[in-house]
């Protein structure tokens, strides 16, 4: 490895098989406590049901699990090793208070239907996240029920929906940009939208002549990202409201960038109708290597109705409770009432900030990414350059041209100790490089991840085989995602 | 910084914002408190929620022994900070991890195929129905009136706007689904039959019965299982085409309802048709093995509103959880482990048969049980509760015609003096005439 890699350094970590290839009968982790109840006989009370064999299931001891286990993490790059600048993924610290409040007994072992008479500590957690969201969003009212970001896009479709059925029309499309993540389109198909896409201008921006040309009384919604994947904020926001709005459309707004906005501006303020939140980015929920999230979703007043069953209300007697018996509901979207252990941790994270430091988070994350672009410009070709907000996106049309792509730059950055930023996305930028660094990087770490950026396109410029065989570092080099899907191993089988 | 920039504050930086816009006061949210205070208002709300009672609540979430080294190694940053393992050559732990966890649930479900987790029970098993609408081409689906009540609310939503008919087969008197009326209602555009097993009342389905009258009419069977510590001594579904679970069982806290780990399994076959996250298996350049991603093009990032389910985030942590109290109970503790939870339940149940009636006699069950009694369970709870017990689930909310009927449910967790107590104060009432409170107020204090 090369002198000019600063952060990190080769280091021995351990071999491991699959735990099955450890397994030996006779081997345990576990122990009961003595029956204090008579011996069930499992084929006299279950009869054909009775299970004879577990099949391949492990034996294994608790040293063996402690270890392999411990082993796998050690493969893995976290947020705990260093800046994570994944764009629009907003991996930010995860604060350890807020995970030793949700071990707390009662709330770790409530249970959902226990009655609400000994739940008053759950409701209040409800109750509490629910207004402090409210208050940050700048909406009239929430749901906490749905389980991820993807999941809130479906619910506040559902409730978009619900509301022009009650207008006596529930319209047949969803408008959304060329810079949209996935989920927007996928969500839309899922409530039975037809999607319609709408491209961006010259600044990255919703293009309000195409926008104007496009909505009509068949548009139920503009699904909208704002600041948008390119990390600029929708200038024209009022405009585009008022677009939708006089046509009786409806403004959602995906929330994954809410990071950018937070104690700055509320997005109940600039017209936006329906929201989703991402606790797992904005408020520092871990992302545990892909969930869990929580997705709650603000409206505004006109949607309340259609809010999914049961919702959180303080009782005649000053109790709080459930409400079940919501007519114009649009049902349940999960069972029980969300990722609760996700809302305690949400809960401690604002706590912990309060008005001052959620102010000061937003501040910090956009400044943040600003000082990257300021120490990228140059290195790396910047497609728009309109104003930054908490993420920035280059393209690798410099690199390119010595046959190096956005995936290749990527994988080399992991040799200089960091884990990649987003590539090829938004997809309105060819060989896109989404970088969000979050307020949680110090000015020394982004330094660090500033040198490696140039380092590599100098790389690119001296050697680029280098790059493009990179990682280099790694414990396997990059793998055959090819075969994996043609002829797919999704499980062991014993030889 | 901001010099570097070449700024000269912070506020510059959001000029882009129209100024009419921007917040000009404070947030109206809690101030700023201290690691100890906010420690202290959780430890607050902690005992106003059932701190210090013993609980008979099952009905999809379960209160079952977690061994302490889940939480220390999911404590691990690199687990609990990492992101979605996209860049697999530093997320080999991540994703070994799934490949094992997708090994094991496919041993105990009896499947060929898993996938990384989905939302939970009740999103999984809805998706797995519009996963049997897409393989078959066909548009309405039964569902058993046995199912986790709230799973079938979240069916109903997210049919609503699929075209997809839901059409209800109730039970019988054994507490299993109904054959002649699940019969009756299947039809040629059945895509699918959707049934839990254990059920809601806790007992086991027989499966292979379904299972022929749905293939019979060309449909699918798909099985909801909410309680997986059954797996450890019930028969699977095997001869289910797609198995929507709920693992919360499987060392999850139960955590006032969420997060949970839901899970699909299925048929090889059937497997570009699945929703969410799968790891394959592969090799490097050098011909090592390593894990992947794989069957992308079936998700939302690639297909956009062609894809499988707009599913993206999944709870890969809380599988994690799953994977390693698998790992600790294994093939020998999982199986000791679902006997003492059958245990348990049998002697609860044979102990309140003596002062109320257990219903649904004729079938096999496994850690729940329907208990009827002359006194209103809401009443009946109200009284428990002073005695810091909680009874078993009123269910006529769910099942009015079940009558004064309440679901108990006993894990190994369940002491015996705690039954013998439970039992006893249930029969304080049962010899006494037939409570005459109105219902309405007295549920409006124990629901």
């Amino acid at each position: 490895m090369k002198d000019r890699i600063r952060k990190a350094t080769r280091h021995v970590n351990q071999n491991e098989g699959l735990i099955f290839e450890k397994s030996s009968p006779g081997k345990a982790a576990w122990k009961l406590p003595p029956l204090d109840v008579p011996e069930a006989d499992p084929s006299k009370l279950l009869g054909s049901s009775a299970r004879k064999d577990l099949g391949n299931m492990p034996e294994v001891s608790e040293i063996e699990i402690i270890r392999h286990f411990t082993r796998l993490s050690t493969w893995n790059y976290a947020i705990d090793l260093g800046m994570y600048p994944l764009g629009s993924c907003t991996m930010k610290y995860n604060p350890r208070v807020n995970e030793a409040v949700a071990r707390v007994e009662g709330i770790a072992n409530g249970h959902p239907y226990q009655p609400e008479k000994i739940s008053q500590g759950a409701l209040q957690i409800l109750k509490t996240l629910s207004e402090c969201l409210i208050e940050i969003t700048g909406m009239n009212a929430i749901t906490l029920q749905p389980a991820a970001g993807a999941h809130g896009e479906m619910t506040g479709l559902l409730m978009v929906r619900a509301y022009h059925q009650s207008q006596g029309n529930a319209r047949k499309k969803i408008l959304i940009p060329d810079s949209a993540h996935g989920t927007n389109p996928a969500t839309a198909a899922m409530v039975n939208y037809a999607v319609e896409n709408l491209k961006s201008d010259s600044r990255g921006m919703v293009d309000i002549g195409a926008l104007e040309a496009q909505m009509s009384e068949d548009v139920a919604a503009l699904m909208l990202t704002n600041p948008n994947t390119l990390g600029v904020f929708e200038q024209d926001i009022h405009k585009i409201a008022d677009i939708l709005h006089a046509k009786g459309g409806l403004l959602y707004m995906d929330g994954a960038n809410m990071n950018a906005l937070v104690g700055k501006v509320r997005p109940g303020d600039f017209g936006v109708d329906v929201m989703h939140l991402n606790l797992h980015k904005t408020f520092s929920t871990p992302h545990g290597g892909g969930g869990p999230g929580s997705g709650p979703v603000a409206i505004k007043k006109i949607l309340e109705p259609f809010l999914p069953t049961p919702v959180v209300v303080a009782k005649a007697d000053g109790t709080l409770g459930f409400d079940y018996n919501r007519p114009q509901s649009v049902g349940r979207v999960r069972a029980f009432y969300g990722n609760f252990g996700m809302f305690v941790r949400a809960l401690a994270y604002i706590q912990a900030n309060g008005p001052d430091g959620l102010r000061q988070t937003t501040e910090d994350a956009v400044l943040n990414a600003n000082y990257i672009r300021k120490g990228l410009e140059g290195a790396y070709d910047l497609p728009y350059s309109t104003p930054t907000m908490h993420e920035v996106v280059f393209s690798d049309r410099l690199q390119a041209k010595k046959g190096v792509r956005t995936m290749d730059i990527a994988k080399r950055l992991i040799d200089y100790g960091f884990h990649p930023y987003t590539t090829a996305f938004p997809l309105i930028i060819p060989g896109a490089l989404m970088i969000e660094p979050t307020e949680s990087e110090s000015k020394e770490e982004m330094d660090l991840f500033i040198d490696a950026m140039k380092s590599i396109a100098e790389e690119v410029e001296e050697d680029p085989q280098t790059v493009l065989d990179a990682p280099h570092s790694t414990r396997v080099s990059r793998l055959d995602e090819t075969a994996a899907a043609r002829k797919p191993v999704l499980r062991w089988k014993p030889a | 910084m901001l010099k570097a920039i070449g700024l000269r504050s912070v506020d510059e930086l959001f000029a882009p914002i129209p100024a009419e816009y921007r917040l000009s006061r404070d947030l109206k949210v809690p101030r700023q408190m201290a690691e100890s205070e906010i420690v202290d208002y959780f430890r607050q709300r902690s005992r106003e929620n059932g701190e210090g009672y013993t609980s008979f609540l099952g009905a999809g979430a379960y209160s079952h022994y977690r061994p302490v080294i889940i939480d220390s190694l999911i404590s691990r940053g690199e687990f609990l900070t990492a992101y979605t393992p996209y860049q697999a050559e530093i997320s080999q732990g991540t994703l070994q991890s799934i490949f094992e966890f997708q090994t094991m649930i496919c041993e105990l479900t009896g499947m060929e195929v898993a996938n990384a987790s989905m939302y939970d029970g009740s999103t999984a098993a809805a998706e797995a129905v519009m996963m049997a609408v897409r393989l078959t081409s066909r548009r309405s689906v039964v569902v058993a009136r046995s199912l986790h009540p709230e799973y079938r609310e979240v069916l109903a939503t997210y049919a609503t706007h699929q075209g997809m008919p839901l059409s209800v087969a109730g039970f019988g008197d054994d507490g299993r689904v109904n054959l002649k009326e699940l019969e009756k209602s299947i039809t040629a555009e059945t895509a699918a039959v959707l049934i839990q097993s254990p059920n809601f009342f806790g007992t086991i389905e027989d499966v292979a019965v379904i299972a022929e009258v749905a293939h019979k009419h060309g449909a699918m069977l798909v099985v909801s299982i909410a309680e997986a510590v059954s797996l450890g001594i019930v028969e699977p579904p095997r001869e289910a085409d797609i198995i929507a679970m709920e693992a919360q069982s499987f060392g999850v806290p139960i955590g006032f309802g969420g997060p949970y780990c839901g899970v699909i399994a299925t048929r090889e076959k059937f497997v570009r048709q699945m929703p969410g996250r799968l790891v394959g298996q592969t090799v490097d350049r050098q011909g090592k093995r390593g894990f992947v991603l794989t069957l992308a093009t079936r998700e939302q990032h690639i297909r956009r509103e062609k894809a499988t389910s707009n599913i993206c985030t999944n709870q890969a942590l809380v599988a994690l959880m799953v994977n390693i109290f698998m790992t600790v109970y294994g093939k020998v503790g999982l199986r000791e482990l679902a006997k003492q939870n059958l245990s348990k339940a049998a002697y609860a149940a044979g102990q309140f048969a003596k002062q109320g009636k257990v219903l649904f006699a004729g079938a096999p069950r496994f850690n729940e049980f329907v208990l009827q009694t002359k006194e209103d369970p809401y009443a009946m709870n109200t009284r428990l509760l002073g005695h810091k017990v909680v009874g078993g689930l009123p269910l006529k909310k769910f099942y009015p015609e079940l009558g004064n009927a309440a679901l108990w449910c006993c894990t190994e967790l369940t002491t015996r003096n705690s039954i013998d107590t439970a039992v006893g104060l249930v029969g304080d009432r049962e010899g006494l005439a037939p409570s005459t409170k109105e219902e309405a107020g007295v549920e409006e204090v124990a629901r």
